[in-house]
């Protein structure tokens, strides 16, 4: 039987998911919810959904307790305003309501609000990753694969079978022949394969302000990506005058400083794509994000790098430029010149925080 | 949908039922039959949400309710054990997870409970058929919706929540006029009668010219007329502000607002469920600490058994456990309820005990009365929270309680111990239950400026009112009202009008 209250309650989370979508901008912009990467689910602070009353402020109010204490002496502290109803004597005070969220769910709200069409995936379908798993018995093997209980059964089978096996005095002592192990079969799995790389420009004129924009805007990107297909791949780049590849977390903190050659980037990420992600089998997507600034001499290296090795390679290209109080954002204008023949070729420029939500609508609004 | 999901009661729960109430029956209480459900955590807390009805009309604040106490039960946070419900034959749920030591506690709990919901005066003049009344609301908002649409009725709903207790709990005590108690009725045949004009002209029968004067006499017209005008003026002067400011804000709003017909319905149950729910409010102290002290009693002199002793005591004591921030209703309760027996019992009370000055001879008086028993049956029936506290807390009481008052600081942002003073102490409790802590807020015009506005006032009594709520709750007013609301309050030390025009909200000094 379905309960009367769940008909109040899918509306209640209906009402609060509303809450989560109308201030979805500014959850995109502020990283509040970066810490928990890595989970399925982000919990959300809403503010308070409640019924306004007429109700007593803090000021003059009081009540009356039990207990030792001399005069003056704290009871409880009062509530910050918008927490709700704060007279300790009354009421119990209301919690923010925390509400939870799978990625899924905060994806598809961000598609819905952006209006991102879904990917389709480059004609792979054919392709077929393969998948082991342990599904089958063989007779030789690793220690550390031997199947204890089957070949106890073995060896109790043999034992019975010679006559040897006592029951007053069951020991069972199996041979080289009873042992049994744990094998593996590869299955294949039809699988869009889709990888990311992200590159960016960690010199010295690139500030923790920007970063932050940066992680945040790749937080989205991510979670969109990885809505739209099953174990998205990751690789990140980070590149002053030389690039290098890092983990995540790296990626994120690291600051350094020195000089700016993007074409090293570039060419460390056609070396990952090489590496790891064979073209024709891969859905790949190159994210770039820098403050513009580059050596001048470098520029004509990448773009003829760029047309020649990456843009081929991927499904799409995305270049974000971050203001930066130091750089000059050249690079922007280098990058428009080709724009018009590359149609898997997108950038945008990320002034501040604000900006991010048109910037994420900008580089997945294309469905690539 | 069924009204009740009566499940046939386990044997051994039954039987212990019986002989809760022949021992609850020995000492003269006198309930409701009480029939007894048993249900799991999830019922429980959607009873629980609904107010203790299984059916109410639908609204996300039962399903917001209904999370926070599933997710507070989940994480170990809390526990309902009980729930009854004030009707006859009353409701009441136990939770199947309880032990029946827990079991034994909680119905001998119920059937004070009941007994308190049927004698007492405050809840005379509740609907004791509310379950079947609370299904029919919930038939009539459902079919509202089907009508006008879910959003549409719910912002409404929501609208009339916001001044739920915007209401006169003493009024249903009070025989005034008929007027009053059936002003609702009229308010609803008023707009019948209004669409039902007769067409020949008030009061005038059609006639034959020759008999024109026997069928209509012109003085019986004239008479007619003139009790018309009457009303009509009665009713121009009911429209533009009461005649003393009405605490019942919501009986004026029926009266006066332009509501539709489906709005004027869902307010009016919306008031009625606020009336029913009122008493409840008003005993809280009384009807917990009269079920306590009966569960107290009735265990610890029969229905324990002495393996569950350390079971009951632990769950009593958590019960009764007090802090310095919340006076715990059940505590002081049970112990006004016992100290109010021992005093009548012993005789300490009346002018010779009063003006006795002696400490030792006050303390060591016992002149043997033994009305104690009588005594606190005549509380429980007549009175309240605050007349129960106004009459029998004793400065000895406070003292021997640690009890104190503690006010806000503004500079600190921290709640304080103010004082240990008997006075300030009583003066802070009965405060606190003045209208449930609540701001007091009267109708005082609903034609302000004569520009058909409401004008409230919030009787300022030393503590202002929340701001951010004041203004959204002003807002939903304006919703009902339709044209613009004001209310007249004290903020920042200065009198002033807040006000909100359908768009904007003002706030300017009186």
């Amino acid at each position: 039987m379905t309960r009367a209250i769940e008909r109040d309650l899918n509306r209640f989370r209906k009402i609060v998911k509303g809450k989560v979508r109308d201030n979805l901008r500014k959850y995109v912009t502020h990283g509040e919810m970066l810490g928990r990467k890595g989970r399925e689910i982000v919990s959300i602070p809403v503010p308070s959904i409640e019924i306004p009353h007429f109700r007593h402020g803090q000021k003059g109010s009081g009540g009356v307790g039990q207990g030792e204490g001399e005069d003056g002496q704290p009871v409880g502290k009062g509530q910050q305003e918008g927490d709700g109803q704060g007279q300790a004597g009354n009421e119990p005070g209301r919690h923010v309501r925390e509400v939870e969220l799978t990625l899924d769910e905060l994806a598809e709200m961000l598609g819905d609000e952006l209006e991102l069409p879904n990917i389709e995936p480059k004609g792979k379908e054919a392709v077929k990753s393969k998948k082991d798993k342990y599904n089958t018995i063989r007779q030789t093997g690793p220690d550390s694969l031997r199947h204890f209980k089957r070949t106890y059964k073995q060896a109790l089978k043999r034992q019975i079978s010679l006559g040897s096996y006592d029951v007053r005095n069951p020991v069972i002592v199996p041979t080289r022949d009873d042992e049994r192990f744990r094998s593996w079969k590869s299955v294949p799995e039809p699988q869009a394969n889709a990888a990311i790389v992200y590159m960016m420009d960690v010199s010295g004129s690139m500030t923790d302000d920007q970063k932050e924009i940066v992680r945040i805007e790749s937080f989205w990107i991510d979670t969109w990506l990885r809505k739209q297909y099953d174990g998205i791949q990751r690789r990140y780049v980070v590149h002053d005058a030389i690039a290098h590849e890092v983990d995540e977390d790296t990626f994120y903190r690291t600051r350094e400083s020195g000089g700016t050659r993007i074409s090293s980037a570039y060419t460390k990420a056609r070396s990952i794509i090489d590496r790891d992600f064979p073209p024709d089998e891969w859905n790949i997507y190159v994210f770039q994000f820098s403050d513009g600034d580059n050596w001048g001499e470098d520029n004509r290296e990448c773009l003829g790098y760029l047309t020649g090795n990456i843009l081929p390679a991927c499904n799409l290209f995305c270049y974000g430029q971050v203001e930066s109080p130091y750089g000059s954002g050249d690079f922007i204008r280098e990058l428009k010149k080709i724009t018009d023949k590359w149609e898997n070729m997108i950038l945008s420029e990320i002034d501040n925080k604000d900006a991010i939500y048109d910037s994420i609508k900008q580089f997945l609004g294309t469905g690539r | 949908m069924v009204v009740s999901t009566h499940r046939p009661l386990p044997p051994e729960i039954r039987d212990l039922q019986d002989e809760l109430e022949e021992i609850a029956r020995n000492y003269g209480l006198d309930f409701f039959e009480t029939i007894f459900e048993v249900v799991d955590y999830e019922e429980m807390s959607m009873l629980a949400a609904f107010g203790g009805f299984p059916i109410r009309y639908p609204h996300w604040r039962f399903g917001a309710e209904y999370d926070e106490l599933t997710k507070g039960y989940s994480y170990g946070l809390q526990k309902i054990y009980e729930m009854v419900i004030n009707t006859d034959p009353s409701y009441a749920y136990l939770l199947e997870a309880n032990e029946m030591v827990d079991q034994k506690l909680v119905i001998a709990h119920v059937y004070g409970h009941v007994d308190f919901f049927k004698n007492n005066a405050w809840f005379a003049h509740t609907n004791r058929r509310m379950l079947d009344q609370m299904a029919n609301h919930a038939a009539r908002v459902n079919r509202y919706i089907d009508r006008f649409g879910h959003e549409r009725v719910e912002e409404f709903i929501d609208a009339c929540l916001s001044i739920d207790d915007l209401i006169d709990p003493y009024s249903p005590h009070i025989k005034r006029s008929q007027k009053a108690a059936s002003a609702v009725k009229k308010s609803l045949e008023a707009r019948k009668s209004e669409s039902e004009q007769p067409e020949d002209g008030p009061g005038r029968f059609r006639s034959k010219s020759y008999m024109e004067n026997f069928i209509n006499p012109p003085d019986v017209l004239e008479q007619e007329a003139i009790a018309r005008a009457e009303k009509m003026q009665q009713a121009e002067a009911n429209r533009s502000f009461p005649n003393e400011p009405q605490r019942d804000v919501l009986l004026f709003l029926l009266e006066h607002a332009p509501l539709k017909d489906w709005q004027h319905d869902v307010l009016s149950i919306i008031r009625d469920e606020a009336y029913y729910f009122a008493p409840q409010g008003q005993t809280k102290i009384m009807n917990e600490g009269w079920a306590s002290y009966w569960h107290t009693t009735i265990m610890t002199r029969h229905a324990l058994d002495p393996s569950e002793f350390i079971c009951y005591a632990e769950h009593h004591s958590g019960t009764m456990a007090t802090s310095p921030q919340r006076l715990n209703p059940y505590k002081l309760g049970i112990e006004l309820f016992r100290d109010i027996e021992e005093r009548w019992d012993k005789g300490q009370f009346g002018p010779e005990y009063e003006n006795c000055d002696d400490i030792e001879e006050k303390k060591n008086w016992d002149k043997q009365l033994g009305l104690g028993r009588e005594k606190i049956f005549e509380v429980r029936r007549v009175h309240n929270d605050i007349t129960f506290i106004d009459t029998f807390l004793t400065p000895e009481f406070c003292a021997r309680h640690r009890m104190f008052s503690f006010a806000y600081n503004n500079a600190t942002e921290y709640y304080e111990i103010a004082s240990r003073e008997f006075y300030k102490i009583k003066k802070q409790l009965l405060d606190n239950l003045t209208n449930h802590g609540r701001p007091l807020i009267r109708v005082v015009d609903g034609n302000y400026g004569n520009r058909g506005e409401l004008y409230l006032r919030h009787d300022y009594v030393g503590v202002e009112l929340k701001q951010d709520y004041a203004r959204d709750t002003l807002a939903n007013l304006g919703k009902l009202w339709s044209r613009p609301v004001h209310i007249e309050t004290v903020v920042d030390d200065k009198e002033t009008i807040l006000s909100f025009d359908g768009t904007n909200h003002e706030m300017k000094p009186k």
